[in-house]
């Protein structure tokens, strides 16, 4: 069975559209091969940072024979639609197609139309042209005075196909005039003269000959291990980084490893800053002493090179720029700390920057005021909601009010995702409270569902605040999220409201807290529909227990967790089973008596039988029960008191007609199951309830 | 690596302008006109028509020159060790792009003597874009030894019209490159003439002084009332010009589209100035950049209508 590869060698692709663009090209190519009809064994695709390269395996020499009938007009149809029919089939006189008998219809023509089978050389070389004209690069150019769109200038183009052990073909095609072939050639500086290849494996071990490693996966792999025992020699440890992995394989076709150093007093710098530094400019990786497990003077650099004096040069020059680098991130450091030039009469250094935070009246949204008016209110609800959380007002207020100071910073301006981070930072350094330095970088927190979430009263109370003034101020100009636009990320506050409440149990009502209205608590509810059925629950569970009003989400919880193991018990499921029976019945009855003609109290005096008057008394302490326990939130108590209503459900249905001959009779046994579904929702709407 | 055999000042190695000699040297010798920089205050050599229009319209074009580059918010007194607000580009726009483009740029990298074989050479993703030009490409930076020595672009687009052919355009910090060539870490060391002892003439020598009054004037004492009044009256002779020279007949030739070019060049250092000066509020800012590119635009379109630009 012929193997097919092809090699789209261009100028540096960047690196974090690779893997995707390897994927594109095994799909886009597979899935037009087997349109045409041609079945194969195995497709891989791989990228380095000059080529494209996929292996489809197992390929037939040929798509096989098609035979297809195209039904046509009956006989003696009008010249217009034996034209038609004519053409579409691809015949030249009506003598070419077949007459065919139906009993119904009578007789009509059918054409036989017969395709042979293409080589599959030929559709390849169909394929491969369409598949490049149309690639979905995220963003592509046109080069010199072409036409064609990639990435960046496609150079070349290697296409062969044949049997596993014989010598290829080249599949022919041009793509504006580039025409395919079977050279190509090896890394930029160590191996650049052209070569040929017949088929996978000979242009793997070519190309690995010529100093290209082909397979990204293994090229993060000797990245990570080289990296690893690089350090570690030193007495280091490797602080790993897959996303930085994945970029810097991406940029190498030949990876090796060298390891450099910068001046000790950097080490000033905090530690994620000198991370983040070394990484967003240098793409370089940072290491801990083994020992200490403090950051190192250390950087490992992966360069694309076997240099001829050992990397000697590479490394030096990594080391200037690295230095020049920290030098700016020292001098941000230092910034940060002093009085700010225009405002040195405003307090400590956040609060320097928190003022001219104000003073420049930086606008947050046009109907909702500037960041100055949103910290105000932040500063106000976050007093309100401390004490509802067992947080101190004074510290939740001062901690809202430096919650932003740090966008103001030189550091958090070269960093954005340090923000909140070198907040805490600062507001240490100039004697904050450890709970309010906290909190100031714990109030951005949960950002995403791994996230974690705070605990502290203080952060809490200045997460929710930050979270809910968002949340009421975009529901109050009537911006709320839509499908898959959310550009202020209210989805996630919502979630991050909940996640605080939930994960910390806290006994709060969302309208107490914040101006929640019946739509925004709406949301509320779908959020949590959606966490907890992330996190397992049933959500017909959840939808029999929220009702429109429930603005407790812990209560909302508990509930579901409660209904949920009462139902998983055999009480609770022969209970729903009873309430399933008395609900069908009803909407039968109702249907004929009308809409609440059963609910009213059942009149005990026409209770006659042992398992009605039975289940009357059961009902009467039951209700009670289970709404004084619902009214003190114990909610498996009340779920008990329900099921205590199970024996005599049961007993019930046994024993009785319930549509009794006697109208009276009839319409109290009714009233009486009414009593029995009225009863089952002071816990739950069983109605929500699947099966 | 660059030739041995000349005397040791005009090693690229050793002396700021021999390295801008060898880059003459080796794009005069590719067949490019070596152009002098362009006569008014530019933010970057893209700037220069013979970047910005003659990448516009169908015919070949090749051409390098240094272009002193002002960015007014870049000063930094004279005291940091990297920036200024004063700086060379040296230039390289090539159309159309040739196909082994990347080699004739990594060629010349040897000519200054960055040997391939001992540093470690990149092209990383670098999307270039100038707002206030409307133009955009994609390209790299490209790195040596982790430092960003050059830009890389293939123009798609200029004065918002559509790149056709596409021009390769280079763009060498020189600084930069001497600094890492030469191994000072402090750009006033740089060694400007090549000489040593009495002779020698640095980087600090030429710039120092030029720094520290730049910087006191861009961030102090700029007249930003005036230069207000300069960005409004370059912008109003721009579109005089381009009215005024507008062809007179369907299908005739504008006349005076370097003339009104100019006076946008003009109108973006104003707001470059005003900028630093910290006199634009960030929504005023937009308005601004947008303002220079309606010029740009509006040159770039009566560039096509002339001799130059294909018309």
């Amino acid at each position: 069975m012929p193997d097919l590869l092809l090699e789209l060698f261009s100028e540096e692709i960047p690196a974090r559209m690779q893997p995707r663009a390897s994927e594109d090209l095994r799909k886009l190519v597979t899935d037009a091969l087997v349109d045409a009809g041609l079945t194969y064994e195995s497709a891989k695709a791989f990228a380095t940072p000059r080529r494209l390269v996929l292996n489809v395996t197992g390929l037939p020499p040929k798509s096989p024979d098609m035979k297809e009938e195209k039904k046509g007009p009956r006989v003696g149809a009008p010249e217009q639609a034996l034209a038609g029919f004519l053409k579409g089939a691809g015949l030249s006189s009506i003598d070419q197609a077949t007459v065919q008998s139906d009993p119904k219809k009578g007789d009509f023509y059918v054409a036989l139309i017969e395709k042979a089978g293409r080589p599959a050389i030929d559709i390849v070389a169909d394929i491969v042209p369409n598949v490049v004209r149309g690639f979905p690069w995220p963003k592509s150019m046109r080069w010199g005075s072409g036409t064609l769109r990639w990435v960046r200038p496609l150079q070349s183009v290697l296409c062969t196909f044949g049997p596993e052990t014989e010598d290829t073909d080249i599949v022919p095609f041009e793509i504006d005039g580039l025409a395919s072939g079977n050279s190509t050639r090896g890394h930029r500086f160590m191996a650049p003269e052209p070569f040929a290849v017949r088929r996978f494996d000979d242009y793997v071990s070519s190309l690995e000959k010529a100093k290209v490693v082909l397979d990204p996966a293994r090229r993060q792999d000797m990245i990570l291990h080289d990296a690893r025992d690089l350090a570690f020699a030193s007495g280091f440890d490797l602080v790993e980084d897959a996303a930085l992995l994945e970029e810097v394989a991406g940029l190498v076709e030949w990876p090796v490893v060298l390891m450099g150093s910068f001046d000790e007093s950097f080490l000033e710098i905090p530690a994620e800053v000198i991370r983040l530094t070394i990484r967003a400019n240098q793409k370089c990786f940072v290491l801990r002493d083994s020992r200490t497990g403090n950051l190192a003077n250390r950087f490992i650099t992966v360069s694309n090179l076997v240099a001829e004096d050992g990397g000697r040069k590479i490394i030096a020059g990594n080391e200037r720029v690295i230095a020049a680098r920290l030098s700016d991130a020292l001098y941000f450091w230092q910034t940060d700390q002093r009085a700010l030039p225009g405002y040195e009469d405003k307090g400590k250094p956040l609060d320097q920057r928190l003022a001219k935070l104000r003073a420049q009246e930086i606008v947050f949204h046009e109907k909702l005021g500037t960041q100055g008016q949103r910290i105000d209110r932040i500063i106000r609800l976050a007093r309100e909601i401390a004490p509802k959380v067992g947080a101190d007002p004074e510290k939740a207020a001062r901690a809202a009010e430096l919650a932003k100071a740090d966008l103001m910073t030189e550091v958090v301006g070269e960093f954005p995702e340090v923000q909140g981070q070198m907040g805490r930072t600062y507001a240490l350094l100039q004697g904050e409270d450890e709970a309010v330095a906290a909190a100031i970088e714990e109030h951005y927190k949960p950002q995403g569902p791994s996230d974690r979430v705070p605990e502290n009263p203080v952060s809490i109370a200045v997460a929710l605040a930050d979270k809910l003034d968002i949340l009421t101020g975009f529901w109050a100009i009537d911006e709320k999220p839509t499908g898959s636009k959310d550009p202020f990320a209210l989805r996630r506050a919502a979630l991050g409201v909940i996640r605080i409440v939930l994960a910390n149990q806290l006994k709060v009502s969302l309208r107490d807290l914040a101006a929640v209205d019946a739509d925004l608590l709406a949301f509320f509810h779908d959020r949590l529909k959606v966490q907890l059925r992330e996190e397992g629950a049933r959500h017909d569970l959840v939808d029999a227990v929220i009702s429109a009003d429930a603005d407790d989400l812990l209560a909302i919880v508990r509930r579901v967790e409660a209904l949920g193991a009462f139902l998983k018990a055999d009480d609770g499921a022969n209970l729903l089973a009873g309430y399933n029976r008395a609900a069908n019945i009803l909407r039968a009855e109702e249907k004929k008596d009308g809409e609440g003609a059963f609910d009213s109290a059942p009149d005990a005096a026409l209770l006659t039988e042992p398992a009605e008057k039975a289940l009357h008394a059961a009902l009467e302490s039951a209700v009670s029960d289970a709404s004084a326990a619902v009214g003190s939130e114990e909610f498996e108590k009340a779920m008990t008191a329900l099921s205590r209503l199970r024996a005599p459900v049961d007993a019930f249905f046994e024993a009785i007609l319930v549509n009794a001959e006697d109208p009276a009779l009839r319409a109290n046994r009714l009233k009486l199951l009414s009593r029995f579904r009225a009863a089952t929702r002071t816990v739950a709407d069983f109605s929500r309830i699947a099966g | 690596m660059s030739d041995t055999s000349l005397d040791p000042h005009m090693d690229p190695r050793r002396s700021f302008q021999a390295l801008i000699l060898t880059l003459h040297r080796y794009w005069a010798d590719y067949g490019c006109v070596i152009l002098q920089p362009y006569d008014m205050e530019v933010g970057a050599g893209t700037f220069h028509p013979a970047t910005t229009l003659r990448s516009l319209g169908p015919k070949h074009w090749m051409a390098a020159y240094v272009q002193p580059s002002r960015r007014p918010k870049d000063g930094r007194y004279g005291e940091n060790p990297n920036r200024l607000q004063h700086y060379y580009q040296y230039q390289v726009i090539l159309k159309p792009s040739p196909s082994d483009i990347q080699d004739l740029y990594l060629k010349s990298l040897y000519a200054i003597g960055i040997d391939p074989k001992n540093h470690d050479i990149r092209f990383v993703e670098d999307d270039w874009e100038s707002p206030t030009l409307g133009a955009w490409g994609l390209g790299w930076e490209v790195w040596c030894d982790g430092m960003e020595v050059s830009q890389f672009t293939y123009f798609q687009q200029v004065c918002g019209i559509d790149c056709h052919p596409v021009s390769g355009e280079l763009t060498y910090g020189l600084e930069r490159l001497a600094m890492y060539v030469q191994g000072v870490d402090n750009v006033y060391d740089l060694n400007f003439n090549g000489r040593e002892g009495a002779e020698k003439v640095t980087y600090g020598d030429v710039f120092l002084q030029a720094e520290q009054e730049y910087s006191r004037h861009n961030f102090e004492f700029a007249n930003p009332e005036m230069l207000f009044r300069h960005f409004a009256d370059a912008e109003a002779e721009c579109r005089a010009l381009l009215t005024a020279g507008a062809p007179k007949v369907e299908g005739g030739h504008h006349q005076m589209v370097l003339p009104a070019y100019d006076q946008a060049i003009k109108a973006s250092h104003a707001f470059n100035l005003l900028d630093a000066r910290g006199a634009i509020s960030v929504t005023e800012r937009q308005n601004y950049i947008l303002r220079v590119r309606e010029l740009a635009k509006a040159c770039g379109e009566a560039f096509r209508q002339t001799e130059a630009g294909g018309a």
